[in-house]
This record gives structure tokens, sequence and C-alpha cells, in this order.
């Protein structure tokens, strides 16, 4: 691994977090144009072994960022201005396909673009490409991907996580300053995590999802990736707030979160969980990690606190109900009719049937078949029904541990990233890479996930859950531990890498 | 417990879905391992709970219902398989009368 700041003094645009790059364009000492190339270039150097586009997008990058260029020397400049940006290929967009990495997608082109896109767009991001993913966001290594599988950045043999596997790796690499990705039950969280950037899932109803491609609508948000908490910051500011297009979105003010960055959690009182610990499967190297985290907030001047979240064990379970139910519905879309693949069949049924059979991929149908099967007359009260219930008591845990903390820290992951094919025959420890990640999802609430260390050379996460809308306390926290600890400046080694 | 073959069937006919018999097979294996796992939920006590319908306090969320033109019909026609004269086709779904 290298560590940022500790060799050179020159400007290496990829190696350049956002509130730094937006310095230097903001001086004119770097342009827009410069830094696209510069990740452009990146982009050429590491994409054949990481493997996170789908589909990049040169040309775009190339006008929108002399179109940045202008804007900037127009002193007109917004946060995102200039900077290049990754989208999860599940976010529609005019001006490249939108594929969600599934078949059933093919030659779709969308007629519009996403409410956070056009945010972007209109602020003058750089979009650099569209990124790989499980198909549909089902998955927790990019392998469910109809193309192909993105390699982890620190070690190709390894997963980058997922769903947002993709985002997660590109940032990592630096093929992008930040990316956005969407999180369902950890798909941003596990997979910041595993390549060792930051990665946020703001509160169910921060940022509008018109033009994210649905999941499961009751658990979808969208949160960026980016190289530390600031830029986080920065970039949340810029796609938060009110929608009228998406009426889950809350019509509530969005903070000035990067000026909320205060450095300090002095007096701060911070949830640890025992139910976030001795589970299953853990790594002893991860939960090192983490308790060292734990007493940096303490020495930092935080109260750590103990609470109980006795329900959150059963939110995997609920997560598999609940999630697989509201895919089901929202993937009847994909019919062979509208647009996508559509498959030669004597009757219109036979149509459905042989489109989605050939077009959708094993874990895909997993999950259609799992929530069909939930939903299905005889079965509905026994299992949606009761994981709903169960979802109230999940979120009257943290109702209640929030009577008495701030924010509570947990491993993002039980494990660092695992190798690639490890897990692929056996869905139900695909499923277990979730289990700390999934309960904030069930609640609803924001959880961040930032570096902490490493284990055998491979990053280590710390996440930290919050009250409902209160993202900026999270950030808080999480900032002060950044700035403290340091993590966020190792970098994988980029040489190494591409000399395999 | 193990799915049996017929449900299986049943809900991939339900979701429209045609599956090879091998895959109603593999689903048969995998459905059942996870849902021994979803079963844990039995555990739980759930009387008296109400279930969960949202996770924020948005509740019935209205707008004016105002004209405002939709997305160009040229556009969205572009993404369907088959179609004619502004219009998508499919399969007759009624036999003739």
């Amino acid at each position: 691994m290298t560590h940022i700041g500790a060799t050179t003094e020159m400007v290496v645009p990829v190696d350049l977090s956002l509130a730094e790059a937006r310095r230097l364009l903001d001086k004119r000492e770097l342009s827009a144009v410069e830094l696209a190339e510069a990740h452009i270039a990146r982009i050429e150097q590491v994409e054949p072994v990481v493997q996170a586009f789908i589909t990049p997008m040169f040309e775009q990058a190339r006008e929108m960022a002399a179109a940045a260029d202008e804007t900037i020397a127009a002193g007109e400049a917004r946060p995102m201005t200039g900077i290049p940006v990754g989208l999860k290929d599940i976010f529609c967009t005019v001006d490249a396909p939108t594929t969600a990495a599934s078949k059933i997608l093919a030659g779709y082109r969308s007629p519009y673009d996403g409410t956070v896109v056009e945010r972007l767009r209109a602020d003058k991001a750089v979009f650099v490409g569209k990124l790989n993913t499980d198909e549909f966001a089902m998955g927790s290594s990019t392998e469910n991907s109809a193309f192909f599988t993105t390699r982890n950045p620190w070690d190709p043999t390894r997963v980058p996580g997922g769903s947002s596997g993709g985002s997660a790796a590109a940032v990592a690499a630096g093929q992008a300053i930040a990316t956005l990705g969407s999180d369902t039950g950890g798909s941003i969280r596990q997979p910041a995590g595993f390549c060792g950037v930051v990665g946020l899932k703001p509160t169910y109803g921060r940022v509008s999802r018109f033009g994210l491609i649905a999941f499961a609508s009751s658990l979808d948000q969208i949160g960026p990736f980016t190289r530390s908490v600031e830029d986080c910051a920065m970039i949340l500011g810029a796609i938060a707030g009110h929608d009228p297009r998406d009426s889950t979105s809350a019509p509530l003010p969005v903070p000035d979160y990067a000026a909320g960055l205060t450095g300090s959690v002095r007096g701060m009182r911070i949830g640890i969980a025992r139910e976030f610990s001795a589970v299953e499967g853990m790594e002893p190297g991860v939960q090192a990690a983490c308790e060292a985290a734990y007493e940096t907030f303490a020495k930092l001047g935080a109260t750590l606190v103990p609470v109980e979240l006795p329900y959150s064990k059963y939110a995997l379970p609920t997560y598999y109900i609940t999630a697989p139910a509201e895919a089901s519905a929202n993937l009847a879309r994909y019919d062979g009719v509208k647009y996508g693949l559509s498959s030669e069949a004597e009757t219109l049924l036979e149509t459905y049937l042989r489109t989605r059979g050939e077009g959708f991929g094993p874990e895909v149908k997993r999950r259609i078949m799992l929530g069909t099967y939930s939903l299905a007359s005889g079965y509905y009260d026994a299992y949606y029904v009761k994981a709903q219930k169960v979802r109230t008591l999940i979120k009257r845990d943290f109702d209640r541990a929030f009577e008495q903390v701030d924010v509570i820290l947990a491993p993002t992951s039980p494990t660092v990233a695992f190798p690639i094919g490890a897990r692929t025959d056996d869905p139900l420890q695909m499923y277990l890479a979730d289990i700390f990640t999934i309960p904030a999802n069930m609640a609803g609430l924001p959880g961040i996930a930032i570096p902490c260390g490493f284990s055998d050379g491979l990053p280590v996460s710390l996440q930290i859950i919050g009250r409902a809308f209160d993202e900026a306390t999270v950030l808080r926290a999480a900032h002060a531990y950044e700035q403290a600890s340091g993590w966020h400046t190792y970098r994988p080694d980029i040489a190494r890498l591409v000399a395999r | 417990m193990k799915l049996d073959l017929a449900t299986v069937e049943h809900v991939a006919a339900l979701a429209r879905l045609g599956l090879t018999p091998e895959e109603m097979e593999r689903m048969r294996e995998q459905l059942s391992s996870v849902l021994d796992h979803i079963s844990m939920l039995e555990e739980v006590d759930t009387n008296d709970i109400p279930p969960t319908a949202q996770v924020i306090e948005l509740q019935s969320v209205m707008r004016e219902d105002a004209v405002e033109p939709s997305l160009p019909r040229e556009l969205v026609l572009l993404n369907a398989p088959r179609h004619e004269d502004g219009y998508i086709v499919v399969k007759a779904v009624f036999d003739q009368l």
C-alpha cells in the first residue's frame, strides 16, 4: 500500500480528494479538462485488471469538462463543478446505456435522467462512466453481474464487495474522485469497507430515487463513495433534498454538511452494541481494528455507552423476506413488451416466460421466486406480515438506543474482502456478508462506512449509524475519527496492481 | 424443510418466470436453505406488534393534479421491441371472436 502525502510534493490529479480538487480548480491551478484527462488515463491504465466500468463515458466526460471549465471561468462553480464522477449502472442516464448489469435491459436507453444525475449534471460534474454492480443490485460481490466481476484494487483475486462494487473499486483505484451507488441491504457500506473508501447510506427519503432502477422500494437509498468524509459531505449536499417526483423523499431542509465538520466528538455519546461484536464467522483482525477505533473515540473525548439491540439479529431474515417480496413486484415490469430483451414466442404468456427466463440471472431469479413465495396466498401472513412486525421491533430497538446516544458504532462487515468465487455456491453465506449493514436499512437510518485499519493487508471498515435525518452528526463523528486516525490516506499500490 | 417441486412450479408460474427443469431443482435446494434461515423469525413474539408500512413519517403525500408534458412518445418507443403507428405491438391475448 502507499501512503498519500508522505512522498511527493507534485500534484497527482488522480490522488486528489474532492475538496483538494475543488480548491485547485477554483484557483485555476488545474483545469477540469486536465482533471478529466488524468482520470481517463487512470481508467485506461487499471481497467484491464479492475474492471469497474460497464460503460466508460470518455467522450461525454471531455465535453462536460470543457463546459465545467467555462462555468469555473465565469465564477459560477458549485461544489461538484468539474469533478470526475462515476455512476453505478442503475441510475438512468440519457447519454449512456443503463443496464442494471442485466441481460434483460439489453439495448435500453433511458428517455430521462434520474434526479441525482440531473442535479450533478446541472452542477457541471463530469461523468466518467457507468459502473458495475450485481444484477439489479442483488448481491454482495459483483459476481452476480451479467457481464463480469469487478476486482478489488487492494487484491485483484478478491471481490470488491457489492452490490455497488464498481463504484467502490473505482474510487479506491483513482478512476473517479467520487461515485454514486445505492444501498438496499448494505450495498454502499459493505463495498466501501472492502475497498477501503468512505461510503454513506443516507436516511431513507433523504435523496430522491427518481430514476434509480427499483429493487426494494421500502429500503432503497442512494449515496456517495469518496476518499474522505469531507468529500462525502460535499457530494451529499449536492444530491440530497426533496423531489416532487419521488413521493418518499422527505420535504426537509438540507444542512450544510461540510460546514458541520468540526473535527470534534467531545461530549458526544456513542453507543456500542454487544450484538455487533461476537457473531459467528467474525474475523479477529476485524474485531481488533474496530475495538481500537472505539477506543480512539473515547480518547477524543466521546463517552462510550453500552446499548442493546436484541432484535438486530433478526434483521437478516427480515430483510430476506422484505427485499425479495418488493423486488418480485418491482421486477414484474421486465416483460419483453415495453423495452429491453424480448424473446420471440407464439403467445404473450410465452413471451413473458421466455424473456424473463432468458433475461434474468440466477440470483435475480432466486429473489423473484423467494419474494413471490412469501407474498403468495397461504404464506403472506406467515412470512411477509411477520417480517414487517419484526421490522417494527428492530426499529424500536434503535429508537430506544438513540434516546441514550447520538450515534452507534459497529463493524461494517464481519470479514475483510473474500476471494472471488468463495461464496458463489452458497447464497446464505453470501447474504451473511451484510449482517451488520442490514439493520440500518430495516430501520431506515443513515450509516457511514469509513476505513479503520487493515487485517492481512486488506481494509477494515467502521460503521457509524445515526438517527433518522441526522447525517450531520454521523459525518461529524466520522470526520473527527478520520482526522485523528489517518486511515483514509492509505491507497492501494497501483503500479503493483497493473504489473500483475 | 425442502420445498416440493409442485410448489416451486406454482411459484414460478405466478412470477411468469420460465425455468428449466434443472433450475427448478436447484431452486428447491437453495430456496429451502434460505427459508430455513428465515424460519428463525418464528421464535419472535409479535403479538400486538403492528407491521411496519414505512420507516419515515410521511403520510398520504398529495400533489396538484396539474397537466404536464409527459415523455416524448418517439423517444419512449425507441426502446419498444415492436411498435407500429405510435403504439406498442403485442401478441393478441384473446381468441378470435
